[in-house]
């Protein structure tokens, strides 16, 4: 199998790689540019522990391909904070202990980012229809959607 | 308790491994990686019951990149021989044969052989390769089923134990069991209401996000090592070492981080198997397993058939209890039956009870903990029974359960009298609460249920080093499943009387710290949390010690407070206070680096109680059932972090309405799993779930410093038969059968209506 050449921007700098035709996003962002804050947990779309942005899309990396990428956008948990300054979800993530295990928070912080991108002043309910690709089996999502909530109002200030 | 006036213990300080959460750089067991690494992946049995006939693997070996394969040939066949190392006892030649079959394959998913190659897409196209020659048996996946006389066999040899005399025909009933107290027929014949009924569960994952990972690495010096996600980095050593017989000296297990195990990591499945192929091809071999993998070999928790049996007065006095329990273990013997027939009814004061239980093997997946194991399935019947009982009665369920409520000085009917019990607090705070109050709508109904877990102690090593500018260090030895290093620090923070930021918790690997049993048994707090305040009292002990030196007085005559050193009593001269700082920086003029030790087994644990309030609203054309409101209420001694304590409470609770409602393993016909992965295995999301009130209730244990009793499992003891119960209460139809799912309650509800013409 000949490998593809792909060209394409992460976290603002631009990438060259080689991949598999078969290799998903995520495993070019976890195995080829060692960017591991994307989990996977089901490789199948279902959990939403890879969610990335994709030209502004929130995405599963897990669900598309390596190659699928040249030419595009892409931002992954690990743009979220500026330097040592938390991104505003971050810190209320921390203060409201929404994380227990860490293994699904990059894919959430993610999620709610593009949420609040999208709509600054979401309602419970909206945001729980909007992370609801995103499991958690630590928290019951209480303390999560508690954190995006007062994040979402910090941003509005 | 020793400490009062806490000034950390108590607060909600940001986590110390909190920023490396967020920000992605933590790394969980995938995210290591070792030079010259190799992939490995599992050839599995596609069949539910086959023997092995012949496993060729030339075709495999033959593929370029292809560096190593193993079967059950390159492992010990080593002798049945029980031990208590994970979270339950092991027969480690049952551990052996599960992680790499051995003559037959007991269910579908079990691995027969591993492959370590190059790449990923090679080492898919070599277990691919691997030809193996079955000769399919007749399976049998249902517990009822297995229990059958003429039920297809797992294991040739099995008699069951606990039976008088020996049976002399095998089956696949591992073990029998019976707990009494009293007498139980002369219980009900007292009773003037009896509720009997049969219900049943089905086996339910884990479902942590992170699925297994390792990697292993071996040297030709004999030396291993293991970067592995895990809930006890030294049952992952105890247990390798075993299995491949290597001396335990050899082996050096480094804690990744871990997403999730909720009992189901206590186990191993990849580590051994990782590290025979390094040992076979020189390199460092990483295994992590799919999605799939993890549904279908690793552990769920059993399913279970439940009899319940309860009698009363008319005055609401429970007379007799009685239950049957019929666990699944998996594959091989070992389901929580044990546990779960001691729970059963550990939240009552009766005279007269008997709980009978088997653990019985049958096709699927060998079970392993999962929270609280073996406990829900029990109270999910016995707590359904109570509420069907205490309506017959015509009592509140509350009041019901508080006039027969365990106290101290309880005798349970597996042995011990219960003493700094908190039962009856969780029911008064559940009663009081605004919650209770609420009016409810219309196909709205509200469920009552409480729940019992034990709670454990157990072996902790811990270390506390003071830095050279006035901060510590906690070193500890088990994994962080749900930000126990939070906890840690803090303990050891108000001990040394130093703010939390100054104190650095660290998990170290088997080689740094002393032995120290697994996360598991909502232990870590109560146990490890021990070891961690011995060690920093012992630091106090030399900070006091250095302070007398530097004053020439007798160290009698210092006291230890707000991190300083004071001079007390007359005779001590007035010194300005000495702070931690100040005689860490002149340590080595006083005797050397200062710090302290503790290797403990920590006795004392406390049981935990728990009363849940649960509204549901019932769609009666669909079947759906929605949580309008759900508070939760537990005993949990003391919270040293309010937060995790909650997050414990309300994770507990969604994964018990998961349970209730969603969950299940799906068989077909060939005993082959339906719905291996998460878009056919329906966990709660965000959008299923209301917020979850967690209220904790503070009755302290008097033999732990700070009064702790542990918090991690007692919450998803009582969801399943809150859920149930209030489905009751809304449309007045009592589902025995979990999960009750739509179509389940739909059918439920179309019985009932065609009854009624």
């Amino acid at each position: 199998m000949s490998q593809h050449h792909v060209s394409a921007t992460v976290n603002g700098e631009p990438v060259e790689f080689l991949c598999e035709p078969q290799e998903t996003l995520l495993d070019v962002l976890r195995d080829r540019l060692n960017l591991t804050g994307s989990k996977e947990g089901c490789g199948s779309g279902d959990c939403g522990a890879c969610s990335v942005v994709v030209d502004g899309r929130l995405m599963c990396s897990c669900l598309m391909l390596g190659a699928e990428a040249e030419g595009r956008a892409i931002e992954t948990i690990e743009s979220l904070a500026q330097g040592d300054r938390l991104h505003p979800l971050q810190q209320r993530f921390l203060e409201h202990a929404a994380l227990q295990c860490g293994f699904c928070t990059p894919g959430f912080l993610v999620a709610a980012k593009a949420l609040l991108d999208r709509n600054p002043n979401p309602t419970e309910s909206e945001a729980r229809y909007w992370l609801a690709g995103n499991l958690c089996r630590c928290t019951g999502y209480d303390k999560i959607i508690r954190a995006v909530m007062d994040a979402a109002a910090d941003l509005r200030k | 308790m020793a400490y009062e006036n806490l000034k950390v213990v108590g607060t909600r300080p940001i986590r110390p491994d909190g920023v490396d959460k967020v920000t992605g750089r933590a790394q969980f067991g995938a995210d290591m990686t070792m030079p010259g690494q190799l992939v490995g992946k599992m050839k599995r049995s596609p069949h539910a019951h086959a023997r092995i006939l012949r496993i060729d693997a030339t075709k495999a070996l033959a593929l370029p990149g292809v560096k190593a394969v193993v079967t059950a040939a390159d492992f010990p066949d080593i002798p049945d021989e029980m031990a208590f190392v994970g979270e339950g006892p092991m027969n480690f030649r049952d551990l052996s044969c599960n992680c790499m079959a051995r003559d037959k394959a007991l269910y579908e998913g079990h691995a027969v052989a591993a492959v370590a190659a190059t790449t990923a897409a090679i080492a898919d196209e070599a277990v691919a390769l691997i030809d193996i020659a079955y000769e399919v048996l007749p399976h049998v996946i249902d517990v009822e089923a297995a229990m059958a006389e003429d039920a297809p066999l797992l294991h040739p040899r099995m008699i069951t134990q606990g039976v008088q005399p020996a049976p002399t025909k095998p089956s696949n009933i591992a073990k029998k069991m019976v707990f009494a107290l009293g007498d139980i027929a002369q219980g009900f014949k007292d009773a003037e209401v009896i509720v009997q009924r049969k219900y049943t569960t089905k086996p339910v994952h884990q479902a942590y996000i992170e699925p297994h990972a390792c990697i292993a690495a071996a040297s030709s010096d004999g030396q291993a090592q293991i970067f592995s996600s895990s809930q006890g980095q030294f049952m992952i050593r105890a247990y390798v070492a075993k299995l491949l017989g290597i001396d335990i000296s050899n082996i050096r297990v480094t804690p990744a981080e871990i997403g999730g195990g909720f009992g189901g990591k206590t186990l191993v499945y990849l580590e051994p198997v990782a590290l025979a192929l390094s040992k076979k091809c020189g390199r460092p071999v990483k295994m992590v397993m799919s999605r799939e993998e993890v549904f279908k070999a690793s552990g769920p928790t059993s399913g279970g058939a439940v009899e319940v049996k309860i009698g009363a007065k008319k005055d609401g006095t429970i007379t007799a209890a009685e239950a049957t329990l019929k666990y699944q273990a998996g594959a091989f013997a070992g389901s929580p039956v044990g546990p779960g027939c001691m729970a059963a009814f550990a939240m009552y004061d009766l005279k007269n009870v008997t709980i009978t239980g088997y653990d019985v093997v049958s096709n699927r997946p060998k079970v392993a903990a999962y929270r609280a194991p073996g406990a829900p399935i029990s109270t999910f019947g016995v707590e359904s029974c109570i509420d069907e009982l205490a309506r017959k009665i015509g009592m509140d369920p509350i009041a019901f359960r508080a006039k027969n409520a365990a106290k101290n000085g309880t005798k349970a009917a597996y042995g011990p009298t219960f003493k700094d019990i908190g039962y009856v607090e969780t029911l008064e705070a559940a009663r009081k609460h605004p919650h209770y109050q609420q009016p409810l709508g219309k196909n709205q109904g509200r469920g009552v249920a409480s729940g019992f877990w034990f709670n454990i102690g157990g072996e902790s090593s811990a270390a506390v080093h003071i830095n050279e500018d006035g901060t510590a260090v906690v070193v500890e030895g088990c994994p962080d499943i749900g930000g126990s290093r939070a906890s840690m620090a803090m303990m050891a923070a108000e001990v040394l009387g130093l703010p939390i930021e100054r104190v650095r918790p660290v998990i170290a690997d088997t080689s740094s710290v002393g032995y120290s049993f697994l996360t598991g048994g909502s232990r870590v707090t109560f146990a490890t949390g021990m070891a961690v305040t011995q060690a920093a009292e012992q630091a106090v002990v030399e900070l006091r010690k250095r302070a007398a030196v530097t004053w020439d007085i007798p160290v009698d005559d210092i006291a230890w407070a707000d991190g300083k050193a004071h001079p007390i009593g007359a005779s001590a001269g007035k010194f300005p206070p000495l702070s931690l700082g100040e005689i860490a920086l002149k340590s080595a003029r006083t005797g050397g680096p200062i710090g302290g030790k503790a290797q403990i087994n920590a006795q004392g644990a406390a049981p935990g109680y728990g009363t849940h309030v649960c509204d549901v609203e019932v769609d009666l054309e669909t079947g759906h059932v929605t949580i309008l409101r759900y508070t939760a209420v537990q005993d949990v001694g003391r919270a040293i972090h309010p937060s995790y304590v909650e997050g414990q409470i309300q994770g507990g609770v969604a994964q018990g309405i998961g349970w209730a409602l969603n969950e299940e393993y799906i068989y077909d016909k060939d005993g082959r799993l339906e719905n291996a992965g998460f878009l056919d295995y329906r966990v709660p999301v965000c959008s299923d779930l209301p917020m979850i009130e967690a209220v904790v209730v503070e009755v302290p244990n008097p033999r732990h410093p700070f009064g702790v009793k542990g918090v991690g499992e007692v919450p998803i003891v009582p969801p399943m038969a809150a859920v149930a119960n209030a489905i009751y209460d809304a449309i007045g139809v009592r589902m025995p059968d979990l999960p009750i799912s739509p179509p389940r309650l739909r059918a439920a509800i179309d019985r009932r209506a065609e009854a009624a013409e």
